[in-house]
């Protein structure tokens, strides 16, 4: 056997290997394109123009027109929906009216960003810790129903009630995200399995509380909890009379961005949490003690959930119901793929958080008005994630080393071991 | 079978794993593989069962070419191998275990499991290996295990049979029982590739030893060659290291091991009862063949491993079970044996890797928010004086040489004020010219009047380094020696001959 030279890497190899800002811009490409063939294939005018084709060449052009004008439809749609209306935007400008209408795409966008973006940073510091936070979303439904007692059975000025209720939330998602923190630490119990779990348990004591007496709205019958006052709401930003729903929650959520940076980027602690994430041998001989981390992580992780979940409540619907979070509303499992597409970065988080929020908003506007269903915007997120998280993905759970080709190592941090 | 293997060379990137490796397997014989962890034995038997391609060689089959490529071409031919991790089912039955892959069916493709539990019977008889085929592999002795992985190798008419440390997670007894089942196999005509570290089986049970050092055949002995003779074989360095010493004058004691007790990750002993002292400007060296309860010993003094009786003192205090952090905090440095996994955060800066173990000292942070602009000083200081090859402080450390990354490791601690300082392989893997760069590093130390404890399995890095030199054997120290001692001496020392030369 003689020396062979390297073989050229594959078209997958060259992809996965490249910068992260390629990789998410080819995925969002990809998945619009994604979009546009299911958008293709599943509109019967379209797809008969395409079906014409076969009988004559001279098909072609009415064939790539409606084409055209489908998907174009349908993205533009998707774009005025979350971002803004530039027909809107100028008319705004030029006659100084209809300002609502103009920035409620945007306003949209970003109600629906701002929990996200709290709850995916508490992933992505866990991930960052090479822990696995599947429960966000109990962790922001115990939060979101601490707010809300605290918001609407407490009564107080602004000043003092505000805070409180989510500081009530915090500790609801830091409560919850504490037991699956303890018994990893202490019994080695997996953290995906306790926290994915604990999700359940949260639901029944959403149900318990909305049902029972001093919580549930008074007079109703329903799984109806009370309403916040109005000192513990996150009031809209542009006032009531705005008709913006985009609240006070901004702020909380840039300066929940401003703290994960300094605590990954500039804390001792943080440097703690990546120390372990990236070796935990080398973390252990540097006198880390593993199980604070762990503790501490999660009591972090599920104390940005639960500020989700009360920034969620205080700031649109001001009680919880049953349904609270849960099926597609719920954030904190939309935050795993979230925190992932963001390369569990701060900054990645919020591109990435607003992407998931304007294809949801964006999504709706397209259902409205081109009668494609809402889901389309799922299949382009899919799309996206499973473009961009494959490679992080499988780096990110198997811990990819670069090996020699026929010796690729596995190790895992938890699954099934 | 006659196996031969004619040249093989395995390259991993810059680092040859096997280079031009010859050695011929007969019938009947045990023919055992003898080298130190890293030699390069694992390599080879993979490369020989096919789980990797050699770069340059040939395999023979009973005197013709064989191109293996894979593990099943590998069983096809008549190659069992038996793993050091055993690769079994644990909640499967022994018959279960030793039929999977390769089941015996009956009609409508069901499992027959009355004829593999008779083939199971059989086999058992045939080679004294006694075992129930009912039994669940893992509620079976680690011992009745390793039978268990045999026998799947013997179902599939294995001629030759390869067992890769096999005595790594043994008892006493269970290796005694598994030289006998290895020699009524070589007996019935099997040929067996035993490959280990352990002088005493290799002596006890083979028939033909090819010693390999770095990746090179280094010699063949007869069982008859005494364990001095075969332990600098293994041992040895073509490089003789010369390095510049103040004279020796030793100060106080330092650090004080008493009768210290200490397990392994099985929970067999270890360190049993060691004793040491080191002096202030004084490098002791802990040689010894790799695997006799110096890696054990060295993360019991770091904090890194339970004590479970004696003392360590440093300067007169009590640092016996220190937690890693308070092991730091006294001013023990430790550059561990395995630097990629204890030593270096690959994926982070070497900036980062610079203060990865005092991140939060003053100037390094303040208040619990690092300072960066003191960790990149750091570092820029760091990388000059001990001559860091980097293009930046920002790399990453995987970016770095082995060498260079030592150097990192080295840099922190002795950047450090230490108060002792352990360094166990600190030169495993590295070129020349590191390797004097950190032994320059470590006598400095050493001429400041500082104790240090050097572990090694290279004879010529012990020689070089040591003051006095401490060699470990089966968890006990057989003799403290001085480094005018002949080699010999310290090889019999190593092969666990005590002495009467200095006292501990």
């Amino acid at each position: 056997m003689s020396e062979t030279s390297p073989a050229r890497p594959s078209l997958w190899v060259r992809y996965t290997s490249s910068s992260p800002l390629v990789v998410t811009f080819f995925a969002l490409v990809l998945g619009l394109a994604f979009g546009a063939l299911v958008i293709v294939t599943t509109t019967p005018a379209v797809l008969d123009a395409w079906r014409a084709i076969f009988h004559g060449w001279n098909g072609l052009p009415h064939a790539l027109n409606l084409t055209f004008n489908n998907v174009g439809a349908a993205y533009r749609s998707m774009f005025t929906g979350s971002v803004v209306d530039p027909q809107g935007l100028w008319h705004s400008i030029t006659t100084g009216n209809g300002w609502t209408n103009t920035l409620t795409p945007i306003s949209e966008t970003l109600t629906y960003a701002t929990p996200l973006v709290i709850a995916s940073i508490g992933v992505g510091i866990a991930f960052q810790t090479g822990l696995f936070n599947i429960g966000a979303n109990g962790q922001a439904v115990t939060g979101g129903i601490a707010g809300a007692v605290v918001g609407s059975m407490l009564h107080m000025p602004e000043i003092v009630h505000l805070p409180l209720t989510l500081l009530a939330g915090i500790a609801g998602g830091m409560i919850c995200g504490a037991v699956p923190g303890v018994l990893k630490a202490y019994t080695g119990a997996h953290e995906v399995i306790v926290t994915l779990m604990f999700n359940y348990v949260t639901y029944a004591f959403l149900l318990f509380m909305v049902l029972s007496t001093p919580f549930q709205q008074p007079g109703q019958q329903n799984d109806i909890g009370r309403t916040m006052d109005h000192s513990a709401q996150l009031a809209p930003l542009f006032g009531t009379s705005s008709g913006l729903r985009v609240s006070y929650g901004v702020f909380v959520a840039a300066a929940v961005v401003v703290f994960a940076w300094w605590l990954l980027n500039r804390s001792s602690l943080g440097f703690d949490f990546r120390v372990t994430g990236a070796n935990p041998s080398a973390a252990r001989a540097s006198g880390i003690n593993a199980r604070s981390v762990i503790v501490v992580v999660f009591l972090i992780s599920g104390g940005l959930a639960g500020l989700a979940g009360v920034v969620q409540v205080a700031s649109t619907t001001h009680y919880v119901d049953g349904g609270f979070l849960i099926g597609n509303a719920g954030i904190g499992f939309t935050a795993i793929t979230v925190a992932l597409l963001g390369r569990n970065r701060p900054m990645g988080i919020v591109w990435s958080a607003l992407l998931f929020a304007a294809l949801g908003v964006g999504g709706r506007n397209m259902q409205a008005t081109t009668g494609i269903p809402l889901d389309l915007a799922t299949v382009i997120q899919s799309a996206i994630v499973l473009m961009v998280a494959t490679p992080v993905l499988v780096k990110e759970i198997f811990r990819l080393r670069s090996a020699e080709t026929t010796t690729v190592q596995l190790a895992t941090t938890g699954w099934g071991s | 079978m006659e196996l031969e293997l004619r040249g093989i060379t395995k390259r991993f990137g810059a680092f040859t794993a096997n280079d031009q490796i010859s050695l011929k397997v007969e019938p009947g014989q045990i023919h055992s593989l003898l080298g130190e962890n890293g030699a390069g034995k694992s390599t080879l038997m993979n490369v020989l069962f096919g789980l990797l391609r050699p770069d340059e060689g040939e395999i023979l089959i009973d005197g013709v070419v064989t191109s293996i490529t894979d593990s099943g071409e590998a069983v096809r031919r008549g190659i069992g191998m038996v793993h050091q991790h055993f690769m079994l089912v644990p909640v499967f039955s022994v018959t279960e275990n030793v039929v999977l892959g390769f089941e015996p069916t009956k009609s409508l493709n069901r499992v027959d499991y009355r004829q593999a539990t008779e083939d199971i019977h059989r086999l058992s008889r045939q080679f004294n290996l006694d075992v129930d085929p009912d039994a669940i592999v893992e509620n079976l002795p680690v011992g009745l295990q390793q039978r268990v992985e045999i026998l799947k190798a013997l179902s599939h008419d294995a001629e030759l049979l390869i067992l890769d440390e096999p005595t790594a997670v043994l008892t006493p007894q269970e290796i005694d029982s598994l030289m006998e089942i290895m020699r009524s196999l070589a007996a019935a005509g099997k040929s067996i590739l035993f490959i280990t570290h352990k002088l005493k089986e290799v002596k006890a049970v083979a028939d033909v030893i090819t010693v390999i050092r770095q990746g090179r055949v280094v010699g063949t002995a007869e069982p008859s060659a005494s364990e001095s003779e075969l332990a600098s074989l293994m041992v040895g360095r073509d490089v003789r290291l010369t390095v510049e010493k103040t004279p020796y004058d030793p100060g106080d004691e330092v650090l004080e091991v008493r009768d210290l007790v200490v397990l392994d990750d099985r929970g067999l002993v270890a360190v049993n009862g060691v004793s040491l002292d080191v002096r202030a400007g004084e490098v002791l060296a802990l040689a010894g063949v790799q695997g006799n309860g110096q890696t054990e010993f060295v993360e019991a003094l770091v904090g890194m491993r339970p004590v479970q009786s004696g003392t360590i003192t440093l300067h007169g205090r009590d640092i016996t079970n220190l937690t890693p952090r308070q092991a730091l905090d006294v001013g023990l440095g430790h550059i561990p044996e395995d630097r990629q996994r204890d030593g270096l955060v690959l994926t982070m800066s070497v900036a980062d890797n610079l203060v990865l173990n005092t991140p939060r000292r003053a100037p390094f942070a303040r208040h619990g928010t690092r300072n960066l602009s003191a960790v990149n000083e750091n570092a820029q200081r760091l990388v000059r004086d001990f001559d860091i090859r980097t293009t930046s402080i920002q790399e990453p450390a995987s970016s770095l040489s082995g060498g260079n990354q030592q150097k990192v490791i080295v840099a922190r601690e002795l950047s450090r004020s230490l108060e002792f300082l352990v360094a166990s392989q600190p030169t495993r893997g590295l070129d020349v010219g590191s390797i004097e760069y950190v032994h320059r590093q470590i006598i400095e130390h050493r001429n400041r009047g500082n104790g240090s404890l050097i572990v090694s399995s290279e004879l010529d890095e012990v020689l070089a380094l040591g003051d006095r030199i401490a060699v470990m054997y089966e968890g006990r120290i057989s003799g403290v020696v001085d480094p005018t001692a002949s080699r010999e001496s310290i090889g019999l020392l190593m092969a666990g001959h005590t002495t009467e030369t200095a006292s501990v």
